[in-house]
């Protein structure tokens, strides 16, 4: 199928995609900083020196007031809390949960497989309003008191889809000769479990953790039905919106954003030194 | 209907089975969600031998709303003082962002007849106090105990259409809902609600999301007086309101944020409560101008309350007397800039806390005939009316 | 290890934790939704089916608002995004870890303070629009918070990333060797494009949709922060009625009925691709 593109000779075509070289280079450019132009605001607006402690557009002047200051406005701190809280316990239950649902769905056909995939991709892509409001529902059914622990209740739940398939993807990806040869060389299953079945997963299990605490930390939807008089930070921002923003709240997101660049470059370059050549995958 | 079908029969299969079909079974025996009738007090509580009964903890919690209490470096000197005074501690919450949402928090958990965790609240006088009062989930006052309310509360605080024997309500603060707007985005004073319904300040105009407050602005704007308004008023009051809405003269139904919104200049005039406006103005914007339009604005209160179940009732009407002392009033109203419901504090804050601006503001201590002139809600005292009322404004608000 | 039992031991827990607390409460709300009665007399299951009609001829305007807005957003986002993900995956080079990580930035700053910083971003007298009205390119009453554009923004940049990332993944799957060989048949760069990388990368493209549209569809914060009078989303209505009236019912069935109509297009798509390519691209 000879197209129009080709030069008159029949050589090969000399100059292929010539617009990959200019235009979609700056295109691309355009759209990283777009995406990146938010967080530059949120950033700046935490040196603003706000009048009346509340984040307004106007530039005041710059100051690092807030950051010395970040723990002063006390419901918000400990909204945060709530949110670390619930990040970090829910992202280990769900971790514990459902790394072995992940590793028995990726290594084993058995009945009923197909049905455990349905339930984990429905969780996962049902949206968070129904979530969140079937859950509510549930609970006012009950009369279980909503709080903390029905927020945890909700973050695992969501945080244990995630797991699975994190977990699954990376447990599918490798060598089970490695197994039969430890058994082969008369490790006892849990011995060969623990000394090479769990190294090779871990660094999955390790960014399944990483993802529910993300995930965890900031969800607003589905904690809004089932916190209760409980506030986590999102749900502490969500309000305050209404009595205006104390700069705190930026400072917070940035210096979640910054430590969440930390540790993800720390998990990339981990993982770079660990499997080298490998691409590198969220 | 095949989807939860579908999953019941993958559940049943799975290895839930057991526990699920003790849940299964729990949610179709109940077929119902109980309602918050008689789950209150029994009638006929010898409240006198109650109080007689309770005792001083040392401690109370408080819930109240942000920004609406005396704030010095993040501490709150009313509070301690009072602490210092009293040996009680409080621990101040400000959870309280409207009265819907907080209330649909509290709700289920005095509906079980359990303590909501906080032995003081403060809410407006509205549909959800109403139901606190009538499901019996608050707790009468001691008025033996609040001697300075007595001795110290003016009329804003004791001439309550809603609760007339001061069974439940002490006022915390009150206001007015009238409009504010930006001199430098209108030709002269406004004076009237029509500028609200100008087709010239077009995407300039802010509403309240508050159904109340919304529906009686348009019965104001009519002429209508909102406390005796009848079911057909509300009708015409929402046509209005959603031909203006059709108009594009509505930007938006604010919240709280439109004070932020009128700061930024987003809008040109909004309906506003009186302190956000004062506070505004104080803080760098004195473009804000509020006036009481001439058809009339409405007076709010909000009120302390001890909720049914509250394990401290002592220690926080303690607070509650503490808080009639003109001088701790003085302390708050200066902060807060609403209507003070202790005029005994003008002085103290003219002469010991130097602050003529709030001493003589209309809007801290209005006089009577100011106080004449502002309207009270429309009553809606049953589920049928208050149905009737957000089913009309509801839908203006989301549509 | 290969025992019989194994696999289902293994996913007891978690699945457990999602009957309980996703399959069980959606259930609950199926029975609560054909319930009638009020907040003082309580609810009574009375197989009130007219609630499904009469909520949808309620609501209609929200429901079809909510699909355009998430429609137009995820449009929005995957016209953007394809380009990116393309030129990463093909030209991104030694690099392309690097670009990649730049473009899930956006995932580390709290999802509501995203939301906020459109809020800076579109204010009237802000970035954008103040150096319009100085330019004299808008009038001095152009406004783009309250309204639908400012909503539809907001659904966008949330939903880029999310957009991006399965679309990355299938480019980055395609066999080099299969475009070269193309090139090779002097396919001209359009063509190469056209019959190779775009049906190829079409399991990404859909993943992608499939994500974003559902999350912005049932989404509420965005037209709660951004949005104006008519911009009300099927979330809020959700929200309002749930949270703050306690109107179970009419809740508890609009969720249902957005559920049940994005289950479809999850089935179809399963239908189409597998349920495995979901998970593989979340």
């Amino acid at each position: 199928m000879a197209g129009k593109g080709i030069s008159a000779d029949g050589a090969r075509p000399v100059r292929r995609f010539p617009w990959t070289r200019f235009v979609l280079p700056s295109y691309v450019f355009v759209v990283m900083a777009y995406t990146l132009v938010p967080i530059a605001v949120m950033i700046l607006y935490t040196f603003n020196k706000a009048p009346n402690q509340r984040l307004t557009f106007s530039w005041h002047g710059f100051t690092t007031e807030w950051y010395s200051k970040l723990f002063e406005v006390q419901d918000l701190t400990q909204a945060l809390w709530h949110s670390l809280e619930v990040a970090v316990i829910s992202s280990i239950i769900a971790t514990a949960l459902g790394t072995p649902a992940a590793i028995a769905l990726a290594r084993r056909r058995f009945r009923g497989r197909g049905a455990i995939d349905l339930v984990v991709v429905t969780n996962l892509t049902a949206p968070t309003v129904v979530v969140g409001a079937s859950l509510l529902g549930f609970f006012i059914a009950l009369s279980v008191p909503r709080g903390l622990v029905t927020i945890l209740i909700a973050h695992v739940a969501f945080n244990i889809a995630i797991v699975i398939i994190v977990v699954q993807a990376r447990v599918s990806g490798f060598d089970e000769s490695l197994e039969e040869a430890a058994a082969d060389l008369g490790a006892p299953p849990w011995i060969t479990f623990w000394k090479v079945t769990m190294p090779l997963i871990l660094p999955g299990i390790f960014s399944a953790f990483l993802l529910s605490f993300a995930l965890s930390i900031d969800d607003y939807i589905i904690t809004s039905f089932v916190a209760g008089q409980t506030l986590t930070f999102p749900l502490w921002v969500a309000g305050a919106v209404k009595v205006g923003i104390p700069p705190q709240v930026f400072v917070m997101g940035t210096l979640i954003f910054v430590s969440g660049v930390l540790i993800a470059l720390a998990s990339l370059i981990l993982q770079r030194w660990g499997d080298h050549g490998e691409t590198v995958r969220t | 209907m095949t989807q939860p079908r579908l999953s019941r029969r993958q559940v049943m299969k799975g290895a839930a089975g057991a526990a699920m079909s003790v849940s299964l079974a729990q949610l179709i025996a109940a077929c119902g969600l109980p309602g918050s009738r008689d789950t209150g007090w029994t009638a006929g509580t010898d409240w006198n031998a109650w109080w007689r009964d309770q005792q001083k903890n040392g401690s109370f919690n408080f819930a109240s709303w942000p920004l609406y209490i005396d704030t010095d470096g993040g501490k709150h000197p009313s509070l301690d003082k009072f602490t210092k005074e009293t040996g009680i501690d409080v621990t101040y919450s400000p959870v309280i962002q409207d009265n819907a949402s907080f209330f649909s928090q509290i709700s289920p958990v005095l509906q079980n007849g359990q303590s909501i965790g906080y032995d003081l609240i403060v809410i407006s006088n509205g549909w959800q106090l109403t139901q606190l009062m009538q499901n019996k989930w608050l707790i009468p006052l001691d008025h033996s105990r609040m001697p300075n309310f007595r001795k110290y509360a003016g009329t804003v605080a004791t001439d309550l259409a809603y609760d007339p024997h001061l069974t439940y309500c002490a006022v915390w603060q009150a206001g007015v809902t009238a409009i504010a707007y930006d001199e430098k985005q209108v030709d002269g004073p406004i004076d009237s609600l029509d500028a609200l319904f100008d087709p010239k300040y077009k995407g300039k105009v802010g509403m309240l999301s508050d159904p109340d407050e919304l529906g009686t602005a348009g019965l104001l704007a009519l002429g209508i007086n909102p406390q005796t308004s009848t079911y057909a008023d509300w009708q015409k009051s929402a046509d209005l309101l959603t031909r203006q809405r059709d108009e594009g003269i509505v930007r938006q139904y604010y919240d709280n944020s439109y004070i932020k919104a009128l700061e930024d200049g987003d809008l040109a005039i909004s309906q506003a409560y009186s302190g956000d406006v004062f506070q505004a103005q104080n803080s760098g914007y004195p473009n804000l101008k509020f006036v009481i339009p001439k058809q009339g604005g409405v007076i709010w209160r909000d009120n302390m309350v001890i909720p049914y179940h509250a394990e401290n009732p002592v220690d926080a009407i303690e607070w509650i007397n503490f808080a009639y002392n003109p001088e701790i009033a003085a302390l708050i109203a200066d902060w807060v800039n609403y209507i003070c419901p202790v005029p005994a504090a003008k002085p103290i804050i003219a002469n010991q806390l130097d602050d003529p601006t709030v001493a003589n503001s209309p809007l801290v201590f209005p006089s009577e005939a100011e106080l004449s002139r502002l309207k009270e809600y429309p009553v809606t005292e049953t589920l049928k009316t208050h149905e009737q009322w957000v089913g009309l404004f509801d839908p203006i608000i989301q549509s | 290890m290969k025992s019989r039992i194994g696999p289902y031991l293994q996913s007891a827990p978690a699945m457990l934790w999602l009957a309980l607390f996703f399959i069980v409460p959606l259930l609950a709300i199926v029975s609560i939704s054909l319930m009638t009665g009020n907040s003082i007399d309580g609810y009574t299951l009375t197989w009130n089916f007219s609630v499904f009609p009469d909520a949808l001829d309620q609501y209609s305007a929200q429901l079809g608002r909510s699909f355009l807005y998430g429609g137009i957003s995820t449009l929005l986002a995957l016209i953007a995004m394809y380009p990116v993900a393309y030129w990463i995956a093909f030209h991104g080079g030694r690099r392309k870890s690097i670009f990649l990580f730049l473009l899930l930035l956006p995932f580390l700053v709290s999802f509501i303070i995203r939301i906020l910083t459109w809020q800076f971003i579109l204010s009237d007298e802000g970035i954008v629009l103040g150096t319009l009205k100085d330019l004299g390119i808008l009038g001095e009453n152009a406004h783009i918070l309250s309204t639908p554009v400012a909503v539809i923004t907001g659904l966008t940049y949330d939903a880029l990333p999310w957009m991006a990332l399965p679309i990355y993944v299938a480019l980055e799957k395609i066999d080099r060797d299969l475009v070269e060989a193309a090139g090779d048949l002097y396919a001209s760069g359009y063509q190469q494009f056209r019959r190779i990388i775009l049906p190829l990368s079409a399991p990404g493209i859909y993943a992608g949709i499939l994500l974003v549209g559902i999350a912005n569809i049932g989404d509420y914060l965005s037209a709660q922060i951004l949005g104006g009078p008519s911009t009300t989303m099927i979330g809020n209505i959700i929200q309002t009625q749930y949270v703050q009236n306690g109107d179970y019912p009419v809740a508890s069935a609009l969720s249902l009925m957005l559920m049940l109509a994005l289950l479809l297009c999850v089935f179809v798509y399963a239908r189409v691709f597998g349920t495995r390519t979901i998970q593989e691209y979340a």
